[in-house]
This record gives C-alpha cells, sequence and structure tokens, in this order.
C-alpha cells in the first residue's frame, strides 16, 4: 500500500512571530522554519504503517518554493521514502492546494492520504476537507488513532462530544489530530540517508492546476496587547466591570 | 522574544557569518555534507535537548544519585536522555561511516552539544566524558581493544571514564601510586585507589569503560613511568558478551555542590585479585595519550561554561524584559507605570557583561573547533601543523577563560534578578553552583597558567601565529566605520602583551618560581586579549553584516547588539590588563614573598 503525506513548511511553533512593519504579512527574515506540527504527525503515522509492515511506500509531498525541500527532507529523515515538491512562488491558499495535491494523487495512486488537520500558519483546517470533496475520496478528520483493516480503515475522530470512530473505504484521506501519535526525531545517520533518497519536482502545469488566488490579505497586524490585571471589590463591581467595559455580558 | 537554549541567530552568525562553516563542504571529507543537513541536526540537538535533558535539570540537582553501599539509585530521565543521545547518533558522529559516525564536522557537533549542555550540563556530563574516551581508545589502542570496545561505546552501551586522580594526588598527576602487576599474558592487575572520578559509576549504561593512569610494578618515577590501562566494570569476551565483574569496586559516591546529577566516585581497584586492565599504547607513555583525552574535556569543560553562562544570560535578560519595577531617576511621578528593569541603566550593564562574556565565550569555543578541525582535514600540510599549534596554545584559555568569567557571569544573572535570584524558584543559582566546578575540574586555573606561560608560550611560532590572526582583524576593522576606534583600542592592547610576553619569557629562567609566580595573572591577560580579538572579529563581521540590504528590523538590532558589546569588551574589560601588564612587567614579588607564617 502507497501512503501520500503531505508536509509543509511554516514558521517553527517556538518562534515568536512578528507583523511586517506595513502591515502586509508575518515577517518571516531570518525566521526559524520547520514542519508544521501536524503534518509531522501525519509523517510519523505513515512510517509507523510501513514499520508495521501495512505500507509499502511512503512518498512525501510539499507545496512551494525551493526552500520547502529542506522540510520534505526532514520528512526522509523521519522514514519517508521519496520526496515530491511542486514548485509554487508566494503563499498558496488551501483550494489550489488540494487542487495540486489531487493532481499528485491521480499521478501516484496512494492508497491512503494523510495531511495534517491545518498548518500553525495558516489555521484554516480546509485542505483535507477540499481534497475529498476534489477526489471524491472518503475522509476521516481529525483523527486520533488509524487502523488499516484490509482495504478498509477505521479512523477515530476526535470530536466535540468524545470520540467517534468512522469505516472508510481505500483510498481515503486522513487528517491528523494531536493525539494521534508523538513524533521521532530525526537521527543523525537518517539525516544523511535522507540526502540520498529521491527527490521529484513538478510545476502546476504538470499536474494540469492552474495556480490562481481567490484570496487577498488586508491586513497584518499583531493582537493588542494584554492589559495588567485590577482587583475589583466586590461581585457587583465585577459584573459591572465585564458589562460596561469588557462588554461581555 | 523569550530565549530559551542559547540563541539560534547568535548561532548562525558564529557558524555562518564569522567562521566560515559552508566552507568545510569542499572538503573529500565532508561531501555528502550541505548546510541543510547541518542545520537538521542542529534542529535534532535542540529538539532532544528541550525534551529530554532540560526536563531534569533541576530535578537532578536536588534529587542527585545515591549509594547504599551496595547499588547506585538516579532519576530515571538520566537514562532516558542517555538513551535519546545515543539513538540519535551523536556518540560517534564526527567517525567514519564504516565506523558507524556520519563524519560529521566538529563545529556542528561541539555547537549540537552545546545545546545539550545549555539544557542540562550535568546529564550531559556523561556523554561528554564518553565520546573523549572513545576518541582515545580509537586513537591509540590496539585493533583488538578497538573491535571490542569502541563499538559499544558508539552505540551507547557502554560509557566511559578516566580514572586519574588519587585520594592524595590531584593536580600532581606525576605522584600517582595506582601499581599495575603484569600477569605474563600481556595483562595487568591494577591495585590503587582512585577518587573524584566523573561518571565512574551510575545506572546508564550496561559497562563502564575506565581510562586507567597507573605505573608499571618497577617504572621510574615521575611522569615518565605513567602508563594507561583500560579497564572495564564487567569483563567483556572476545565475542563482545559480558562476563563476570572487574576487581573494580565503589566506594562512596562524592556529594558536591552542583553537577549534581553527575556522579563523582571514588573507586577501589583491585582489592581482592587485582582489577584487570590492559595496556594502551606503549608503557610509560600514559601521560601522552591520555593528554589526548584531556584536551578534548578541557575544551568541552570551557564549551560547557559557556553554555551555563549563556543560559544564565538568558533568563536574567527574559526577567528584565517582563518584570516592571520602579522608575527612571528623571521620572518624580509616583501615579506612573513602573519600568521594566532591563530600563534601568545598570541592569542593561549587567546584561551586556553577560551578553559579551557568553557570546565571547561561544565565539572561542568555536574558534577551537574550527583549529581542530583544521588540524586534521585542512587540504595542506602547513594549515593542518599551524591549526594544531594555535589550539595547543589555545587550549588553556579556552578551558579557563570561560570557566572564570562564567562564574562571573552567573554572578551578574543572580544579580538582576535581586532577591528572586538568590532563591530556588529560578534555576540560577543552580548554573551558580554548577558553574563553580568549571575552573576546578580538569585541571584547576593555576595548573592552565602554568602550562601556558612556562610551555607553550615558549614555542614562539605559536604566539607568531595568533599574532598574525590578530593582526589581520585589527586591519580589516580599520577599513570600516563603525569597528575603526575598536580596532585601534585593541592594536594598543596586543602590543602590550607582546611586550610583557617578551619581558616575562626573557626574565622566566633566571629565577622560575618567581618567573611563574604571576602567570595567573598573565593568563587573564593573554585570555582577554584573545577575547577582545574575538569581539572586534564579531563586530566587523556584524558591520558588514550592517551594509546588507534589505535588512530586517530583528538583523538590524541583532549587528548593533553586537557592534554594542564589542565596545563593552573593549573599553571596559580589556583595559583591566594595562594595570595587570603593570604588575607582571616589573615580576611584582608581593605575593610571591608572603611567608606562610605572616598568615
Amino acid at each position: 500500500m502507497k501512503v501520500l503525506v503531505a508536509v509543509k513548511r511554516v514558521v517553527d511553533y517556538n518562534v515568536k512571530v512578528r507583523a511586517k512593519a506595513d502591515g502586509s504579512d508575518v515577517d518571516l527574515n531570518n525566521v526559524k522554519m520547520a514542519i508544521n506540527p501536524f503534518c509531522e504527525i501525519a509523517v510519523e503515522e505513515a512510517v509507523r504503517l510501513k514499520e508495521a509492515g501495512v505500507a509499502t511506500e511512503v512518498v512525501a509531498v510539499s507545496i512551494g518554493d525551493k526552500s520547502c525541500q529542506e522540510q520534505i527532507r526532514t520528512a526522509l529523515a523521519l522514514g519517508a521514502d521519496r520526496g515530491i515538491q511542486v514548485e509554487t512562488e508566494g503563499s498558496v491558499e488551501p483550494l489550489v492546494v488540494a487542487k495540486l495535491l489531487k493532481g499528485v494523487v491521480e499521478k501516484e495512486q496512494p492508497q491512503l492520504v494523510i495531511l495534517g488537520k491545518q498548518s500553525i500558519d495558516g489555521d484554516n483546517n480546509q485542505t483535507g476537507q477540499m481534497l475529498g470533496a476534489l477526489t471524491g475520496m472518503a475522509q476521516g478528520t481529525f483523527a486520533s488513532e488509524v487502523a488499516v483493516d484490509g482495504d478498509k480503515v477505521n479512523v477515530t475522530r476526535e470530536i466535540d462530544g468524545g470520540l467517534q470512530t468512522v469505516g472508510l473505504n481505500l483510498p481515503a484521506i486522513v487528517t491528523t489530530d494531536l493525539r494521534l501519535n508523538e513524533p521521532r526525531y530525526a537521527s543523525l545517520p537518517n539525516i544523511m540517508k535522507a540526502k540520498k533518497k529521491p527527490l521529484d519536482v513538478f510545476t502546476p502545469a504538470d499536474l494540469g492546476v492552474e495556480v490562481t488566488s481567490h484570496l487577498t490579505t488586508l491586513k497584518v497586524e499583531p493582537p493588542a496587547e494584554r492589559q495588567a490585571g485590577i482587583k475589583v471589590e466586590s461581585v457587583a463591581d465585577l459584573v459591572d466591570k465585564l458589562k460596561n467595559e469588557a462588554k461581555v455580558i | 522574544m523569550t530565549r530559551r537554549l542559547l540563541n539560534e541567530r547568535d548561532i548562525r552568525f558564529l557558524l555562518y557569518e564569522l567562521f566560515d562553516t559552508e566552507s568545510l563542504l569542499q572538503r573529500e571529507r565532508y561531501r555528502d555534507h550541505s548546510t541543510e543537513t547541518f542545520q537538521q541536526i542542529l534542529n535534532t540537538a535542540q529538539s532532544l535537548a528541550e525534551e529530554y535533558f532540560e526536563n531534569h535539570n533541576v530535578k537532578g540537582d536536588q534529587e542527585q544519585p545515591t549509594f547504599d553501599g551496595e547499588s547506585i539509585t538516579m532519576i530515571p530521565e538520566t537514562k532516558r536522555a542517555w538513551d535519546a543521545f545515543a539513538e540519535a547518533g551523536f556518540l560517534c558522529a564526527q567517525y567514519n561511516y564504516d565506523e558507524g559516525g556520519i563524519q560529521l564536522p566538529e563545529i556542528v557537533l561541539r555547537t549540537a552539544i552545546s545545546y545539550f549542555c545549555a539544557a542540562n550540563i550535568a546529564t550531559t556530563g556523561y556523554t561528554l566524558l564518553s565520546i573523549a574516551a572513545a576518541n582515545l581508545i580509537r586513537e591509540f589502542a590496539s585493533d583488538p581493544l578497538k573491535d571490542r570496545f569502541l563499538p559499544p561505546l558508539c552505540e551507547g552501551r557502554f560509557s566511559g571514564a578516566m580514572a586519574m586522580t588519587e585520594p592524595n594526588q590531584g593536580s600532581a598527576l606525576a605522584d600517582i601510586t595506582t601499581t599495575a602487576f603484569p600477569t605474563g599474558d600481556g595483562m595487568f592487575r591494577l591495585v590503587g585507589n582512585k577518587i573524584f572520578i566523573s561518571g565512574g559509576e551510575h545506572t546508564l549504561t550496561e559497562n563502564i569503560v575506565y581510562l586507567t593512569l597507573a605505573r608499571i610494578k618497577g617504572a621510574p618515577a615521575g611522569a615518565k613511568g605513567i602508563s594507561l590501562f583500560l579497564c572495564s566494570k564487567y569483563h567483556v569476551e572476545d565475542d563482545g558478551s559480558l562476563a563476570q565483574r572487574n576487581d573494580i569496586k565503589l566506594s562512596g559516591l562524592i556529594h558536591k555542590m552542583g553537577y549534581r546529577n553527575t556522579t563523582s566516585t571514588a573507586l577501589a581497584f583491585g582489592e581482592e585479585e587485582g582489577a584487570v586492565g590492559y595496556l594502551i599504547g606503549e608503557a610509560n607513555q600514559g601521560l601522552k595519550y591520555m593528554f589526548h583525552m584531556m584536551n578534548e574535556v578541557r575544551i568541552a569543560v570551557g564549551a560547557g561554561a559557556v553554555a551555563l553562562a549563556y543560559q544564565g544570560w538568558n533568563m536574567s535578560l527574559n526577567y528584565a524584559r517582563e518584570r516592571p519595577q520602579g522608575r527612571l531617576p528623571s521620572n518624580k511621578d509616583p501615579s506612573s507605570e513602573q519600568v521594566m528593569i532591563v530600563e534601568h541603566a545598570d541592569v542593561r550593564r549587567m546584561l551586556l557583561a553577560q551578553k559579551s562574556i557568553a557570546e565571547g565565550g561561544m565565539a572561542l569555543c568555536m574558534l577551537a573547533s574550527t583549529l581542530f578541525e583544521d588540524s586534521k582535514t585542512a587540504s595542506e600540510s602547513g594549515q593542518r601543523e599551524e591549526a594544531q599549534l594555535l589550539l595547543d596554545l589555545l587550549t588553556p584559555v579556552v578551558k579557563s577563560w570561560p570557566s572564570r568569567y562564567g562564574v562571573a557571569s552567573n554572578d551578574l544573572a543572580i544579580q538582576v534578578l535581586g532577591g528572586a535570584g538568590y532563591t530556588s524558584e529560578y534555576p540560577l543559582e543552580q548554573y551558580y553552583r554548577d558553574q563553580r566546578l568549571n575552573p576546578i575540574h580538569e585541571g584547576v586555573e593555576a595548573i592552565h597558567a602554568l602550562d601556558l606561560l612556562g610551555r607553550k608560550m615558549r614555542n614562539g611560532t605559536a604566539f607568531r601565529i595568533l599574532l598574525d590572526r590578530i593582526t589581520a582583524t585589527i586591519r580589516r576593522s580599520r577599513e570600516l566605520e563603525e569597528t575603526v576606534g575598536l580596532s585601534a583600542q585593541l592594536e594598543r592592547h596586543v602590543e602590550l602583551l607582546k611586550t610583557i610576553s617578551d619581558s616575562l619569557l626573557a626574565k622566566l629562567d633566571r629565577d622560575i618560581d618567581l618567573g611563574l609566580a604571576n602567570a595567573s595573572l598573565y593568563l587573564d591577560v593573554f585570555g582577554r586579549t584573545v577575547v577582545a580579538w574575538l569581539w572586534l572579529e564579531q563586530a566587523t563581521t556584524a558591520a558588514l553584516g550592517l551594509q546588507r540590504t534589505p535588512l530586517g528590523e530583528a538583523d538590524h538590532s541583532f549587528y548593533r547588539g553586537k557592534i554594542q558589546a564589542a565596545h563593552y569588551y573593549l573599553y571596559w574589560e580589556l583595559p583591566q590588563i594595562e594595570w595587570q601588564s603593570g604588575l607582571l612587567r616589573e615580576l611584582n614579588p608581593i605575593c610571591f614573598d608572603m611567608r606562610n607564617e605572616w598568615f
């Protein structure tokens, strides 16, 4: 069984991001970048499926400029077998990502596609679902457990009321939640081996996709700074402040 | 803005802007690497350090290892950290591919290890000792010994320790008394006691390898009669399996002020039949081999001291940026908001002093790594020899300067926090206690001072190489507006170092006791000058960085900070050598003439 995992290059979760002075975007100059944590969980799950003898090949795909090859290499160091970069410029919105991934799915014909449920930069939580709609594949989102059983996969999902298990026919799409697994770290020998694994580069045109933009970013600004707390004299005071100052009741 | 381990921007600056680490990729040995693999390796180091080492830095201090007379107990996090370090491949990263390594350049390996030191110096201690022991065995032991002991050391199944110090012989190694009796089959039985053996016993690995100094029965007195032996806690069969226990017993653990999760042991060799030992290399050459390990560990001590200084600085900086207290002298309005303490000039002084020590020390240690690298892998033999000479000259400084000023730096970190810094609520008092070991172990400061003035400086070529490099920096920095003043300041003080070095060396042998009496002062003058050079080098690189366009706001601040710290070091710290040189020049005898009975 072939597994396709998508990895996105994002600002490292430890970095406190800053808006650019002109408010056009987040300042990415000289900022540490990493694999999106949810994508890292996706890679780990795919590698575990391979180690368990369920998957035979794990292909890691990323969409972006040349720098995203770094994240593909990291996925390869974590155990993926080969990589695919779809070369794009600038930021690409979820619908385009889903269309490009559909192109890769058609080329690669994986039985399982594992993606992070969302990326920590855009926080959109759309790509997996859109890919499901575009390909017609079954989807199990927010997975906390994935069990392949013959030509089916049982996905336990984290939902508001607790856990829900859905049985999907393969090929299927899974998006990962935080508790699915704990990703490993790339060992030094595996980092070196990853350099020798194949990495193919496609353009959107190779996949028959035209990159268009439907969204315009108007402004990026930092959240308001947190004000110092105060002590209130009485419950009545508190209610008054919540009502008239914070205007939340 | 909150800093956790070291400072990635500074690490990138040092690796790729100050030192041209990328140029190593042109060397045949590193053909398979790229700056990308270097970064991935540093990412792995940082992640493992944060998850497996930082988590028990405090706990390992509060619940230090205990010994009940039978066995040792340690917090379980220590072994998990050891295993994570070993499984990732850091124990043998610098070795050839066919030895299980990945041919990692020294500077990348040492930078990676700095993350572990910053997270938890005491637990990292076991890994440093083991790497150094394996390196010694790889360099000097016979093939059968290598085959038997190197693979398990690389995999982390065994660990290494060096057994040198004895109850009556610490700094004076030449007088050790542990005796090795030949058994006729090429092996020896060792009898004697060792003390302060770091990592001499623990629960991390299935076996421990001791590189042990002893005197073969009948060997000449002094340093010329010392041999080096490999002993192991458990005997190892030809097929690699473990056999019965060797006659090496833990007599007790020593409880320390800091570095508490690194066991410090008293070991009894040969209380019964004698501890089996294998001779490494030739008889009576032991100290020479041991210095191979010691020099490596000395540089590692300097790097550990830098990591502790760095962490103290990071924490006190984070605190100063978030802690409101008081108002500026110009503000008399008590109803106005308090300022963060970083707004107070004296707090900035203390932060700047720490920055100059942490980043200056990091540059010094990375310089040592590049020299070590060049001594092994530079293409021309002349370059290799030059690097080795300069490394030998600077090793006492690389060990001592960060250790001495690391203590001063951690002291300032406590001061920034005030009362809070003195409590165990913050890790600063622990850093201070941990740091306090560094001027002591692997040769107390005075030993390195004697080594520098009494031995290393006698090689005029090495000093000349250093001066040439400093002169090259002075020339380059003279061309830039930002650094022209700094350049002149360093030049004046380097002249001073030259003059007093010549004058001291000329007088040294007239009365060697008096000549070496002020060696520690000389070590300090020398160390300050070398670090001032590296600060000028950093300021020059930063000044060039400022000229790049486009330049982000964060980079602009970073480069300005470098230039400001260079000014601090060259105008506040370096001029101390003026009065120090005065004392040295006249062979000032005040301490020397003091008599025991006058105390």
